[in-house]
């Protein structure tokens, strides 16, 4: 197990938002995170690389074993964790700079300098987020240039390039239209090789197509936890069979 | 009834191009007068002397019109004030976009926009019995009238201008963008420093443009602190007198229209106005052509 979470409780002020969560993250496997919107599925994926830090008034309770270290504890390193669990969010958020600095800003920040190392890597890392190809003439062009689907793309590719071990992404392909959602999707597979994969999802369709194992989540719990054949095709909790049908919204 | 309404936009269209052209008209009236003079003043002295003479002395005997000693006191002034404005509006507009709390900025800005709005006679004054006395006690050589105390006072007025300007560009930048850099393993000052302030360094650039040019074009508060003796110094603690000084010192005393004395507040003026109008082009300039989009 990549990541082990035990009994997490999270609150937003007095917001109880969830609730004695346990959910293991397996190695080089694509979990997917699903239920209906306000159920807990982006908090909890934001408790994995402490985003939640930048919010006012957060708790959390609990522990989550990444490699068998707890990362709630105030002694771990909070860059070293994020260079370790990166996220990619919903909407494409390039840095407003060239596509070549959108790669290197993490690396060089955690002390990268050489610059024949960091062409290398910002090629590997752009090849490994299917994106080389189509900028490889204009690495100094704006990354705002680039149209939504290759902004993701290269919002993949920035996260790569620090060579985290797992990929956090909330709603990875929503504002982005069905042939780039489909090339971020194939671009999924081939990144399960090297990275675990967290993944929140609105569309059922793309957590049965891409994800190994599912969890749904309901008001701050999760109902339901396991390989997504098996949630699919044969659901234990009437509710996730309920929402799986889409019986609820 | 159709007509009558077509007519109504008639009417109303034409008087808003009048409204419009009035302005317009106006500063081509105020362009054309400034530049008249002017033409009449260099038919009498030439245009090298005026540039290049250290020595202005346009109401003794022998009279000389080296203008040097007042572009040097006003460029003295704008780079002073700068050293005040610039780096202290920054770092608010860093503070207030980057750290403050939501409240904290709040009651902050309000303040801040207050300060830009008390009118520079007051900062003259301020600078003269209150700056000036704090200098002199820890410089004792300073003159009364000098130009460090005028500088800190226009510096003073213009930081608000600087501040809300910057901000307002930081504010711009979307969280999403911070949090990608959070997301990285960015520490707070990373993202101010590496990621908010170079994607609005135009603005940035341009606010500093624009402060500079309120410096060179302020009067009140070197009129009454910087002094009025036009001499060629580059000391901060010396008396000198700015080109909008010296306007306003012309415009109080008694001089006859038509005469030499006269068409020199004219030349000094569109000196001036030349000058903040290409630096107002460049803050806009530098704006267009570097847009800041997310």
């Amino acid at each position: 197990m990549k990541i082990i979470c035990n009994n997490i409780d999270f609150f937003y002020g007095s917001n109880h938002a969830l609730k004695n969560v346990n959910l293991n993250i397996e190695e080089n496997k694509i979990t997917a995170l699903i239920g209906p919107s306000g159920c807990g599925k982006s908090t909890f994926i934001r408790t994995l690389n402490r985003m939640y830090e930048h919010l006012p008034q957060t708790k959390i309770e609990g522990e989550i074993l990444l490699d068998n270290e707890n990362i709630l504890t105030d002694s771990y390193d909070l860059a070293e964790l994020r260079k370790k669990v990166g996220m990619v969010f919903q909407k494409p958020n390039p840095f407003p700079k060239s596509i070549y600095e959108n790669v290197i800003y993490g690396p060089k920040k955690h002390g990268l300098k050489n610059k024949d190392a960091l062409d290398t890597l910002v090629e590997k890392s752009l090849r490994k987020a299917a994106l080389w190809e189509e900028v490889k003439d204009k690495l100094n062009k704006s990354a705002l240039e680039l149209s939504g689907g290759q902004q993701q793309r290269l919002c993949i590719a920035r996260c790569l390039a620090v060579e985290p071990e797992v990929l956090l992404m909330d709603e990875p392909t929503s504002a982005l239209d069905p042939i780039a959602t489909l090339k971020i999707e194939e671009l999924f597979h081939s990144l399960k090789e090297y990275y675990s994969l967290v993944i929140v999802t609105h569309s059922m369709q793309q957590a049965a197509r891409i994800s190994d194992n599912t969890a749904f989540f309901l008001n701050g719990e999760i109902i339901e936890t396991g390989r997504t054949d098996d949630i699919f095709t044969n659901p234990i909790d009437q509710r996730t069979n309920d929402y799986i049908t889409g019986r609820f919204s | 009834m159709k007509k009558k309404i077509k007519k109504r936009e008639f009417i109303i269209e034409k008087s808003l191009v009048i409204f419009a052209s009035i302005t317009i008209l106006t500063t081509l009236a105020i362009i054309l007068t400034l530049f008249g003079e002017t033409f009449q003043f260099f038919k009498e002295i030439s245009i090298i002397d005026f540039l290049t003479g250290t020595k202005w002395a346009p109401t003794l005997s022998p009279q000389s019109f080296g203008v040097l000693p007042l572009l040097v006191g006003t460029i003295m002034i704008a780079i002073f004030s700068s050293i005040i404005s610039l780096p202290l509006g920054l770092g608010s507009a860093i503070y207030l976009s980057e750290y403050a709390k939501k409240r904290t900025r709040k009651i902050i800005k309000p303040i801040l926009e207050l300060l830009a709005g008390i009118p520079s006679i007051v900062y003259g004054f301020f600078a003269l019995t209150f700056i000036t006395p704090l200098i002199r006690q820890v410089l004792p050589q300073t003159q009364v009238f000098n130009v460090a105390s005028a500088s800190i006072a226009i510096g003073i007025m213009t930081l608000p201008m600087v501040a809300s300007l910057c901000e307002d560009a930081m504010m711009a930048v979307p969280n999403s963008v911070r949090n990608g850099a959070y997301a990285l393993g960015a520490t707070k000052m990373e993202v101010a420093l590496k990621i908010v302030v170079p994607s609005t360094s135009s603005s940035i650039a341009s606010a500093f443009v624009l402060a500079i040019s309120r410096a060179v074009g302020e009067t009140m508060i070197v009129a009454i602190a910087a002094g009025q003796s036009p001499v060629l110094t580059f000391n901060p603690l010396e008396s000198i007198q700015t080109m909008t000084g010296f306007m306003v010192n012309m415009s109080l005393g008694e001089i006859s229209q038509g005469s030499i004395e006269y068409k020199t507040v004219f030349a000094v003026g569109t000196m001036l106005f030349l000058m903040t109008l290409i630096m107002n082009l460049i803050a806009k300039g530098i704006l267009h052509r570097n847009k800041e989009r997310y």
